[in-house]
């Protein structure tokens, strides 16, 4: 394979600790090498420009069944959004909030992203979901079965069974070609099926007669029992209501005591995903305000947890989440309509569109709310961007928001525009942050510590030899910084250059290779286990739909498996 | 004004996409420019000139444009989509979508149109000679987002689903109409003066109907309240007056429930 010298860039790596050196990076066969391994590389010169690993996002819904519902139920998504079909792409590209699977790989690729992190796969629509990753070009993906509401999961997790949750989480893993426990409102859209919800985390189950916070505990036990590469990931309870920071301060806490067990670099045993919608303070949308540094004060001072933002990027979008009772609580706000799915014994989903409008007071101070979260994060390794696509808006909305953390002046300008601009700043502490994050913060945030948090650190997310050679090259000179905030999202939105495994992917903002992608999943390999064997037997033959034999995910619809594997019988 | 005329010359096999024929497009270009604007015939683009034969230059604003449209235009779509000032004149028939998302200005149609018909539209005016297809004024598909504004008059009939989700402005069907009359609709006012098939009105929210003649099938959510004289396009009679969907929400104002308005002549 061909060989690659970027030359002459102001390299962030923080997985280095590199702090914008001038630097030379090497390429050979897809690897990152010591420049002095070339024999005779084509050489790309980014002299005055940024240079950062390709783009690590953890947690963004872009390929499944409900992306799928969001795709077929928003047709308006597409009209007059679409653009004309690039000459350089292989496929053409449709939608906005929830686009098509060929424009959300050409944009991520565009954005100098390589790794995506689908955050909710409903395993027993898992063929669906490695269909989509198939069918979305150049990004890396992973995807996260649902475990916070599975029947077997609460059933064990009642009986402190922690051995037989694992042994039941590895053959799941297998089953779906997972990559982590994803947890959704815990308990929560179990209770949905009776048309009830878990409200806060002490709060039981209806049947199973377990509380989310027993389910969170439990989960944390089984994910550090089997060493997995990522965390449980939580989308806590209560999300988007008027104090539930009590509730996040309550989930976050139930941490306490646990340490990580894993031989993949991670830290942390607990992500809590799009922090953004769980740190509202007040008790009704009248007096609605921001908690964010109450909540970013308790992060602050735990090393074994992370946290994502999900950042209100002010956008029509379309929400979707497997927390089937929020998304009817929102149609019920919004009156648009609304999609709702039942997964058997597994979990349930929502779909329902949303305008976050500068024109509305809840939206503006949601707003600050998720820059606040960005802008007290004391370790920006433990702190990541995202807006939990599509729910607080679009991913392609990134660029904003490093613009808005990098830029006082950026914040100030999309604030005059809010109707309710005084209310906003009474109710949140925007105003008073001066706060401007660099670009080593921002690498940190979007790649290193992503990477870090997911226990791929080793492959994605930096540039020491031997890594995959996925590289963005920005058009930012951290010299001469663009006194215009708008020339910062503009070299974020496009990059200059994305090699992705050695292979020049994107040049000047645009797609011009579209080099292999790969489906990355965990491999668990865990003592044979008869009873969890007999349970499974059991409930697919009393109240699965669908056979055992026709469950597991064949081999046909995983494309180009990346395996991680870990085995717990040593 | 400055007048461009289209004379359909060499017709298309299949249908055109004619999104470009709107006096924004034509604006401050001369004709030969004009005949090389896009259209899509199938995946084909092509230039206009192609199918029409070109006379005239745009005037220096769409606002001081006028399209003469010749021929037989029964294949061409999307006349007048997105205008926002300026005037069309369509002599014959035209396809679906003419002044779809229309801002402004005037298209007259003196045939009959397909489907589609002033969908999204938010301003201007819609007038149709001859008949009308389906969705007339209503919302495209999957948006809660319909008519806003403007005025749509249809001499003939018109077809199902008209002016659904409509949000505001009028639309005057002269003949009949068939069934689902503003679905979901928030606002504005569809007036019908021949007969309306059914389902009038259906989880309507807000807004007004006037039907003049009968309508086969009522729906159950509407119910009559009292009877009213009122002006009515112009011209004043009795009313039967009815309230609903009942089986929808409502908004209410100044502490009283806001119900859409049925009205049926007496």
């Amino acid at each position: 394979m061909s060989e690659l010298l970027i030359r002459n860039g102001f390299v962030f790596d923080p997985l280095q600790g590199i702090k914008g050196d001038r630097m030379d990076i090497g390429v050979k066969d897809g690897k990152i090498v010591e420049t002095n391994a070339l024999s005779s590389p084509k050489t790309i010169d980014a002299a005055g420009m940024t240079v950062m690993a390709g783009g690590v996002d953890i947690h963004s819904h872009v390929v499944g069944p409900k992306v799928n519902v969001g795709r077929l139920f928003r047709p308006e998504d597409k009209l007059f959004k679409s653009p004309h079909k690039s000459p350089t792409c292989n496929r053409m590209e449709m939608g906005c909030s929830v686009p098509s699977t060929f424009k959300t790989g050409y944009d991520y690729a565009r954005m100098g992203y390589v790794f995506v992190n689908e955050a909710a796969m409903p395993p027993l629509h898992s063929p669906h979901v490695h269909e989509e990753i198939r069918d979305t070009p150049i990004i890396d993906n992973a995807a996260m079965p649902v475990f916070g509401n599975n029947w077997f999961t609460l059933e064990y997790l009642k009986n402190n069974e922690i051995e037989n949750n694992a042994a039941y989480t590895a053959w799941l893993l297998r089953a779906t070609r997972g990559f982590g426990l994803k947890v959704v409102n815990p308990g929560g859209s179990e209770a949905w099926g009776w048309g009830l919800n878990c409200a806060n985390i002490h709060e039981s189950v209806p049947y199973f007669d377990i509380t989310p916070a027993e389910i969170v505990k439990g989960l944390i036990e089984t994910n550090e029992y089997l060493g997995l590469p990522h965390s449980v990931h939580l989308h806590a309870n209560n999300l988007g209501n008027p104090g539930n920071y009590v509730d996040t301060l309550e989930s976050l806490k139930l941490a306490e005591g646990y340490a990580p067990k894993n031989d993949f670099g991670r830290d942390q045993v607990l992500h809590l995903t799009h922090l953004q919608f769980h740190s509202y303070g007040g008790d009704s949308w009248g007096n609605f305000e921001s908690r964010a540094k109450d909540v970013m004060d308790y992060v602050n001072t735990r090393d074994n947890l992370t946290v994502d933002m999900g950042q209100v990027t002010l956008d029509e979008t379309t929400t979707m989440t497997a927390d089937g009772p929020f998304e009817h609580h929102l149609c019920s706000l919004n009156h648009l309509k609304w999609a709702n799915v039942d997964v058997e014994l597994e979990t349930a989903a929502g779909v329902v569109p949303y305008i976050y409008s500068p024109k509305v007071k809840v939206c503006t101070i949601q707003w600050a709310v998720g820059l606040e979260i960005g802008l007290y994060a004391k370790d920006p390794m433990r702190t990541f961007i995202t807006t939990d696509h599509p729910n607080a808006g679009p991913f392609t909305r990134y660029p904003q928001v490093i613009t808005w953390l990098m830029s006082r002046a950026a914040r100030d300008a999309t604030m005059k525009t809010f109707k309710w601009l005084d209310r906003t700043i009474d109710a949140t502490s925007i105003d008073g942050i001066d706060r401007e994050l660099g670009l080593y913060e921002i690498a940190q945030m979007t790649r290193a510590g992503p990477a870090k948090a997911l226990g791929i650190s080793n492959t994605y997310g930096g540039l020491a030899p031997g890594m995959d050679a996925d590289i963005a090259v920005y058009a930012l000179n951290p010299e001469d910084m663009p006194s215009d905030p708008a020339m910062i999202e503009k070299a974020f939105a496009r990059c200059a250059l994305l090699v992705k495994d050695g292979i020049v992917t994107v040049r000047d903002g645009e797609v011009v290779a579209e080099p292999a992608k790969r489906t990355v999943w965990v491999d668990v390999k865990v003592p044979e286990n008869a009873q969890v064997q007999r349970d499974i037997y059991e409930h697919f033959l009393r109240h699965y739909s669908v056979k055992l034999d026709n469950y597991s995910l064949f081999e046909e619809h995983l494309h180009n498996p990346r395996v991680i594997e870990v085995d717990t019988t040593q | 004004m400055k007048t461009v005329t289209l004379t359909l010359t060499n017709p298309s096999e299949l249908f055109i996409e004619g999104q470009n024929i709107t006096p924004d497009n034509f604006a401050g270009r001369k004709a030969a420019e004009i005949a090389a604007l896009d259209v899509w015939e199938g995946k084909q683009k092509s230039p206009l000139g192609k199918y029409f034969t070109v006379e005239g230059d745009g005037g220096a604003t769409a606002e001081e444009t006028k399209i003469v449209l010749r021929g037989d235009c029964t294949r061409v779509k999307r006349i007048g989509q997105q205008m926002t000032a300026g005037e069309i004149v369509i002599e014959g028939n035209a396809d679906m979508y003419i002044g779809g998302w229309m801002k402004g200005g005037k298209i007259h149609v003196k045939g009959n149109v397909d489907s589609f018909c002033g969908i999204g539209m938010e301003g201007g005016e819609l007038v149709v000679d001859g008949n009308a297809a389906h969705h007339l004024g209503s919302s495209p598909r999957g948006e809660w987002r319909g008519m806003q504004g403007g005025v749509i008059r249809v001499a003939g009939n018109a077809g199902n689903d008209t002016a659904t989700f409509i949000n505001g402005g009028t639309i005057v069907i002269g003949g009949d109409a068939d069934i689902h009359i503003s679905t979901h609709g928030e606002g504005g006012t569809v007036i019908v003066k021949g007969n309306a098939k059914g389902r009038v009105g259906g989880q309507m929210v807000k807004g007004d109907i006037y039907v003049y003649g009968t309508i086969e099938n009522p729906l159950p959510g509407f119910s009559m309240v009292d009877e009213v004289e009122q002006e009515v396009d112009g011209e004043t009679a009795r009313f039967a007056h009815y309230i609903g969907d009942l089986g929808e929400r409502h908004p209410t104002s100044k502490g009283k429930t806001v119900y859409a308005n049925l009205y049926t002549k007496l």
